[in-house]
């Protein structure tokens, strides 16, 4: 008996209700605008310039004590907090700290990382710093703009080779979806306040690839079934491309979360906001390659007559037996 | 029909064991590396049974590359510094004081007197008393200037030399500002990697990033500071005395004398006189040139202090050696041919080209060039390194699992097919990112992890499309080599699409995440082939062999 996620010859009609598909997407996207322009991300020192120190203690973290030690050197905004972690072992007690990027200072000042380090380690003696991080401002400015840059330049080679490769439409379908998907992403760190830093950039990044993996499979189909069906309406030639595909579009999403899920569980908590973005990406552009990027290839709809007469490899002569 | 030719087959098969075989040496991740060590010591120093022991711990047939680990796994320390390439415009500036006024002094009587004024940094301010006579200063200074070939290829001036008011106004034109940036980029990069490498840690990085930055990364370094520390301790260059030479290092050199090594020569020592005449904290710049007869030689320069000295003591010494050592070694003992006044002087002997150029950056890499500003600074402690490996260890064995079983509870056979090939995929990743000497971050482990999830989805493409084709009944053979054919566009479309993205990435990023787009770049590669080639292989020898009269994916 085999496993099946999606039981065989459906024929669901994703599009009966794609205003309402539409109307939630949009208001889903507004939603983490706003939250973006309200709350702002919680950016990491990769962005904001400053620093940060990871501790670990044998004894448990009081974070009361740490501010009062760091407070004592008049640091501005110094934030102090612990981490769990399942893998932790039970001597492992770890809190990091935060300090903001010292005013008038391009540089990174050993003096301020040594201050704090010498404070922590007269409250807690048997403290160890195990990793300090710490970014100028000047970098940390060049690295959200090149980080910035980096996914536009992503979208964009993505939008000409999928119009290369297909037709404006299907190009603006999938960019649209993609900046779907960043935009929730950026939404969802927004209001959830997860740490914002250059790792997650990557995981945007391979969100708009996998978003773009799945968005081009179902394409793929629909241009085929273009060809098969020239006679039905968009609509339903959408309908049959997406029922089709449905079982390996839900396949594909349940290894890669099984193999995500594992990592967010076991994989520690240094890359733990890296994997939930991820993860959340793998959902939602599952999502948006059905309600979004194909509700658009609809609502701008296409040509119908992709026969070339040099392309024989594409239509229904092409396969038969020889 | 189903059929592939042997040579494909041969092809396919050596390229697996190819990639397997280059990955062998991970899974045996420290005794390859102590075996890489002691090869490497055996080379410097010589071989001890010690060190023949521990290279005999992997055979030396087998590749013996491994993976690096990045410093979040490792541990160690990063800076990113900017080199304060400015610094050199004012000291060369500086240097130049001295010339102006001896080739203006002579026409005083045009002139007038001559007086240094305070100038803003990157700039010589000189005031003349008449006025008048700017015409012939500017020209008497302009005769200072040296030409610079810029990038372009046009011959233009080091020296921008104008009037204003009364004043004389030297500067350094954009070409030759351009070259000395390069220039100090060189010196620098030279500096800290001779600094780093006396402290002797492994695989250290030392890369110039844009215009003026470098990003040096040391593993297994304790702390930043501490990095910062050997950086910026300058090299002892100094200029001394030779009493005698001698090849027994135990000489007793006599009150105020010491015994120093020779640097290229083994078994060669000199005592020196300890009092240096002059240090390479006088030293403004030294190049490679040519002496008078065509043979390499090193120009170098003081500035005015330390070239009254050398110009003294030479003038004094004329035919006997003196010393150049670079932290308490012996570069070179030249002797004095003349007397060298001016600061200037050049050093010859019997050098080959490259080794007047090495001299050359030896003596300017003497004391970094500019100041260094850290714009960046990580320390990650080895046990976090240690933690996180063991942490994506585990977390990827599970991933990997899952991934399997749902593979094979799923698709039966044909799954354990895809398995097998994602086994392979897994290796081959490893095979490639020893290859080319890849780093492995943490974010790249976690492009494994997405690698294995997604390297599905090729086959999983292609058995959805096969249980398709079996639908329209036309027979397991059929069905398969259709299944594969008509997957094929939507594989390429979606990995190529991917692929962008990881390039992009590659580009843009930095550090960690480059780590993480070499993973997923090369996870896409492999999985493209292994699901196209090496599932599809192992799919016909099984049909073969069983000839199945209808299949169950």
């Amino acid at each position: 008996m085999r496993l099946r996620l999606v039981k065989e010859n459906t024929n669901f009609d994703f599009f009966s209700r794609w205003k309402l598909w539409f109307g939630i997407s949009a208001f889903l996207m507004v939603l983490s605008f706003g939250s973006f322009i309200l709350q702002g991300l919680n950016y990491g020192i990769d962005f904001r310039g400053g620093t940060t120190i990871r501790t670990e203690s044998p004894l448990p973290v009081d974070v009361g004590v740490y501010r009062d030690a760091i407070g004592a050197l008049n640091l501005g905004d110094v934030t102090i907090s612990e981490v769990f972690d399942p893998t932790f072992g039970p001597e492992q007690n770890v809190a990091m700290v935060r300090i903001q990027a010292q005013d008038g200072e391009e540089a990174v000042s050993s003096e301020v990382i040594a201050a704090v380090e010498a404070a922590l380690v007269e409250v807690r003696p048997d403290i160890r710093f195990v990793s300090v991080e710490s970014v100028g401002p000047k970098v940390s400015g060049e690295l959200i703009q090149t980080a910035a840059i980096a996914v536009v330049l992503a979208i964009g080679a993505v939008l000409i080779y999928i119009w290369l490769r297909f037709e404006w439409q299907f190009a603006l379908g999938a960019v649209i979806a993609l900046v779907h998907d960043v935009i929730l992403t950026i939404g969802i760190f927004s209001e959830l306040q997860i740490k914002f830093d250059l790792a997650i950039i990557a995981a945007l990044l391979t969100i708009v690839g996998y978003s773009l993996n799945d968005t081009v499979v179902v394409f793929d189909r629909v241009r085929e079934n273009l060809i098969k069906y020239k006679k039905k309406d968009l609509k339903e030639v959408l309908n049959i491309s997406i029922n089709e595909t449905l079982s390996r579009t839900f396949m594909t999403s349940a290894t890669t979360l099984v193999a995500l899920i594992a990592l967010f569980v076991l994989g520690g908590d240094v890359i733990r906001g890296f994997v939930f973005a991820m993860i959340w990406g793998v959902i939602v552009g599952t999502y948006s390659s059905i309600f979004v990027a194909s509700a658009i290839l609809l609502w701008l709809g296409v040509k119908r007559d992709w026969t070339k007469p040099t392309d024989t490899t594409g239509n229904q002569f092409a396969n038969v037996d020889a | 029909m189903l059929q592939i030719d042997l040579w494909k087959r041969l092809l396919i098969w050596t390229t697996v064991a190819v990639g397997l075989v280059l990955a062998l040496p991970n899974l045996f991740y420290p005794r390859v590396e102590q075996h890489n060590d002691a090869v490497a010591a055996i080379e410097l120093s010589g071989e001890s049974p010690e060190l023949l022991a521990q290279a005999a711990g992997w055979p030396s047939f087998m590749p013996s590359a491994l993976v690096n680990l990045g410093l979040d796994l490792r541990g160690g320390a990063h800076l990113l510094a900017e080199v304060q390439v400015q610094d050199v415009y004012a000291s060369r500036l500086e240097a130049l004081w001295p010339e102006v006024r001896d080739v203006l002094r002579p026409e005083r009587d045009t002139v007038g007197t001559i007086r240094l004024q305070p100038s803003a940094p990157g700039e010589l301010r000189v005031r003349i008393s008449q006025p008048e006579g700017m015409q012939r200063a500017l020209e008497l200074v302009r005769g200072l200037a040296q030409p610079v070939v810029s990038v372009t290829g046009a011959l233009s001036n080091d020296l921008n030399v104008v009037a204003d008011g009364a004043d004389i106004v030297v500067t350094l034109s954009e070409a030759e500002q351009i070259a000395t940036d390069e220039r100090t980029m060189q010196q620098s990069l030279e500096i800290i990697r001779r600094r780093i490498d006396e402290v002797g840690t492994r695989e250290p990085t030392i890369q110039r990033q844009g215009t003026d930055r470098i990003l040096i990364q040391v593993p297994g370094i304790g702390s930043a500071a501490e990095l910062k520390e050997i950086i910026g301790t300058t090299a002892q260059l100094t200029f001394q005395p030779v009493i005698g030479r001698t090849d027994d290092a135990n000489t007793a050199p006599g009150v105020g004398n010491e015994v120093l090594p020779s640097l290229d020569e083994t078994g060669v020592f000199y005592i020196l006189e300890q009092a240096p005449v002059v240090t390479g904290e006088e030293l403004v710049d030294a190049q490679p040139a040519f002496d008078q007869n065509g043979r390499p030689a090193v120009n170098f320069r003081f500035n005015p202090t330390g070239a009254r000295k050398f110009g003294d003591y030479t003038a004094a010494n004329i035919g006997n050696p003196f010393a150049i050592v670079l932290d308490n070694e012996v570069i070179s003992a030249p002797v004095i041919q003349s007397h060298i006044p001016g600061g200037s002087g050049i050093i010859t002997g019997n050098f080959s080209v490259e080794e007047s150029t090495q001299l050359a950056v030896l003596l300017r890499a003497g004391a970094l060039p500019a100041g260094l500003e850290f714009l960046e600074e990580r320390t990650i402690g080895p046990e976090l390194g240690q933690d996180s490996i063991d942490a994506g260890r585990i977390a990827t064995l599970v991933a990997f699992a899952g991934v399997l079983i749902f593979m094979a509870l799923s698709y039966g056979l044909f799954g354990i097919f895809a398995n097998i090939a994602l086994i392979i995929n897994i290796g081959l990743i490893f095979g490639l990112l020893s290859l080319i000497g890849a780093t492995l971050t943490l974010p790249g482990i976690a492009g494994i992890v997405l690698t294995v999830g997604m390297a599905v989805d090729a086959n999983v493409l292609i058995f959805e499309r096969i249980r398709e084709e079996l639908k329209t009944a036309k027979g397991p053979a059929r069905a398969i080599e259709l299944g594969y054919e008509k997957a094929l566009s939507a594989i390429l479309d979606a990995n190529i699409t991917t692929f962008i993205t990881a390039v992009i990435l590659f580009v843009m990023g930095s550090g960690p995440v480059r780590g993480f787009a070499i993973t997923l770049g090369l996870g896409i590669l492999t999985s493209v082939f292994t699901a196209i080639f090496v599932t599809r292989l192992l799919i016909v020898i099984w049909f073969e062999r069983r000839r199945p009269k209808t299949i169950e994916v």
